[in-house]
């Protein structure tokens, strides 16, 4: 894969700003659904889609495909959003999230909607499914990566550690497995370190024989070089930390974790719309 | 006239009335279907959760080593690995005791196997209270109730060793979730190679000439109907013994046919009467055919330490229950 060059930078970076904007657009269409998290990874998942997977949007069943595996299903909204922009659905349908016979489930469903590999809502599970389609891509000599994003709430789940724990076993050899964690220190009751502190976060995960990286989870060139970094590990899976803003983008969504699960009404939406469509000039004055 | 009214059909061993039948548990024919599964379909990849060789999954270990997988003691991680092989076009199987998978690991089992359609097998041992002195915290009493509520979840409880192996290679050609009940304790081998299974059918294995009541029942209790079968018949009460394997989808018109045909039903299960086979036959019944039911099986009550025969006995299940009920059920038509 291909390091970041500036002009392709700056194209994914207006991107993720488009997709921000109609993350907003979506959850005040749905009424309901979670505005942070899916803020928060703008910036990896169109880092994911518009650089990094092996994937054919026109062809969502293809064998070789790179698979991500969502694990913390509520942030469906920036999956959804960024799969429409990628060519998979029409734009159109995101106005269907979470509404009665719709293939844009409240939670991500495998099987309605072509491109999710998995059902989840439920956390914890995601890193072991991960795991075994992982260990299939060994088995069938397979190349694809398999990538899993995990929020850092969900890693107080005891299946998400046993998980961890097999897959640091040295006789799997996990080198296609490639964990992103949203660190954004927040979920639905609080601030993490409050509720069920998972600190210290980078030891444990190396304490269980991981690759770790810590990356700013709103520089791209940043993450795509970690990406690159863990594809070339041989002997161990790889883990990245990403250290997200919740609801960046969105100056009172930011780091509040009320927004954790709830969706903005009009007048915060226009409000949010309005800064995220100034949020290009303020990005280009801070890279100054 | 012979009091011995089995169907010949039905290819059943000689010996069923016999005090030297052949006991072999269920779990060994879960075994040796893995492996004559794994031999069929290179697709086929096992998991266990620090219970091989009790699940008998060593069998499986020890011929396709790099298609086994042991996930130790943590049953939930085995559960979603699973679902992660199932949606990549393997085919796993995971086996544990039943009260941990699908106990412990109910929800990944709903979630990532069954709702996400994922082409898992779910292998519960130790079902039932045959488990016997491990005590009612090993003792699976409830694991059909939990799966055959799941959409999307097959259930099968083969009644011997040789049904245990037909379900286990026949699970991994049908598509979707899959859950297979299997004991602990050695059981009277009642079938042959001959014998007809096909998932989803009910199978008559006693059929009296003037049959007043249908004994329905599955896994290992199906010996016990026959027994019980055999003593009425000398007391000249005519009965039908049907072989009810599959709980989901269960066979609602053989259940319905030997309802009509008798009047009269009673269930026999190794696991709560309420929402195992008892209720499977009681929803198909109610629906199309409502006649008086007895419900042989735990009832709403947590088993304990003891020899296996002695439990069977003592919660209710053994072979003169059986008989009791058939009388009940009679005389309330």
């Amino acid at each position: 894969m291909e390091p970041l060059h500036e002009g392709k930078l700056k194209h994914l970076e207006e991107l993720a700003t488009g997709i921000r904007e109609t993350i907003i657009e979506t959850l005040l269409e749905a009424k309901s659904g979670h505005s942070a998290g899916p803020l928060g990874m703008a910036d990896i998942f169109t880092a994911l889609y518009f650089h990094i997977l092996n994937h054919r949007p026109k062809k969502p069943d293809w064998s070789d495909r790179d698979r991500l595996i969502l694990s913390n299903g509520h942030i469906c909204p920036v999956r959804y959003v960024t799969m429409a922009y990628a060519g998979y659905f029409p734009i159109e349908e995101l106005k269907t999230l979470r509404k009665i016979n719709s293939r844009l489930q409240g939670h991500p469903h495998r099987g309605v909607l072509p491109g999710v590999e998995t059902t989840s809502g439920p956390l914890g599970s995601g890193i072991s499914q991960a795991i075994g389609v992982a260990l299939t891509a060994r088995l069938d000599n397979k190349k694809y990566f398999v990538y899993c994003v995990t929020s850092d709430g969900e890693h107080q789940e005891g299946n998400a550690w046993e998980a961890i724990m097999f897959a640091g076993k040295q006789k799997h050899k996990l080198n296609n497995l490639i964990v992103i964690v949203d660190r954004n220190n927040i979920q639905i009751d609080g601030f993490t370190e409050e509720i069920m502190p998972l600190e210290p976060f980078v030891e444990k995960y190396e304490a269980f024989n991981w690759h770790v990286m810590e990356v700013d989870g709103h520089n791209m060139t940043e993450f795509v070089d970690a990406v690159n970094e863990a594809k070339a590990i041989y002997e161990k899976p790889t883990v990245i930390i990403a250290h997200t803003i919740p609801g960046k983008g969105v100056s009172f969504m930011e780091r509040d974790f009320a927004w954790h699960g709830k969706p903005p009404n009009k007048e915060e939406a226009e409000q949010a719309l309005k800064e995220l469509r100034t949020l290009g000039t303020r990005i280009k004055s801070e890279h100054e | 006239m012979s009091s011995n009214m089995l169907n010949l059909e039905a290819k059943l061993s000689s010996k069923i009335f016999d005090s030297d039948i052949e006991m072999v548990p269920t779990r060994n024919g879960y075994g040796e279907g893995l492996v004559r599964a794994g031999k069929e379909n290179k697709n086929v990849v096992v998991l266990c959760a620090d219970l091989t060789e009790s699940t008998r999954s060593h069998l499986f270990a020890k011929e396709f080593p790099e298609r086994f997988f042991e996930v130790g003691v943590a049953e939930q991680n085995m559960a979603t690995i699973a679902a992660g092989f199932g949606i990549s076009g393997k085919i796993p199987f995971i086996s544990s005791y039943a009260v941990f998978s699908p106990g412990r690991n109910y929800e990944q089992i709903r979630t990532t196997i069954a709702y996400n359609d994922s082409n898992v097998k779910v292998a519960g041992a130790h079902a039932g209270i045959s488990v016997g002195p491990d005590g009612a915290t090993h003792q699976a009493t409830e694991d059909m109730a939990i799966m055959r509520a799941m959409p999307n979840m097959k259930v099968l409880c083969p009644c011997d060793a040789i049904e245990a192996k037909k379900a286990t290679v026949a699970a991994a050609k049908i598509w979707g979730p899959v859950y297979l009940r299997f004991g602990r304790e050695k059981s009277a081998v009642i079938t042959t190679e001959g014998t007809p299974f096909t998932p989803g059918k009910a199978e008559v294995f006693w059929q009296s000439r003037k049959p007043e009541c249908a004994i329905i029942a599955c896994g290992i209790l199906v010996h016990n109907a026959l027994l019980a079968a055999h003593d009425l018949e000398k007391e000249k009460i005519g009965t039908i013994v049907l072989n009810n394997h599959t709980l989901d989808p269960i066979d609602d018109r053989v259940v319905k046919e030997v309802a009509k045909k008798t009047g009269a039903v009673v269930t026999v299960e190794e696991h709560q009467i309420t929402g195992g086979l008892g209720g499977a036959v009681a929803e198909v019944l109610a629906r199309v055919f409502p006649v008086p039911i007895e419900f042989i099986g735990m009832q709403d009550i947590f088993g304990e330490s003891g020899p296996p025969h002695d439990l069977v006995e003592k919660y209710g299940m053994g072979v003169k229950d059986i008989k009791k009920a058939v009388k009940k059920v009679i005389k309330r038509k």
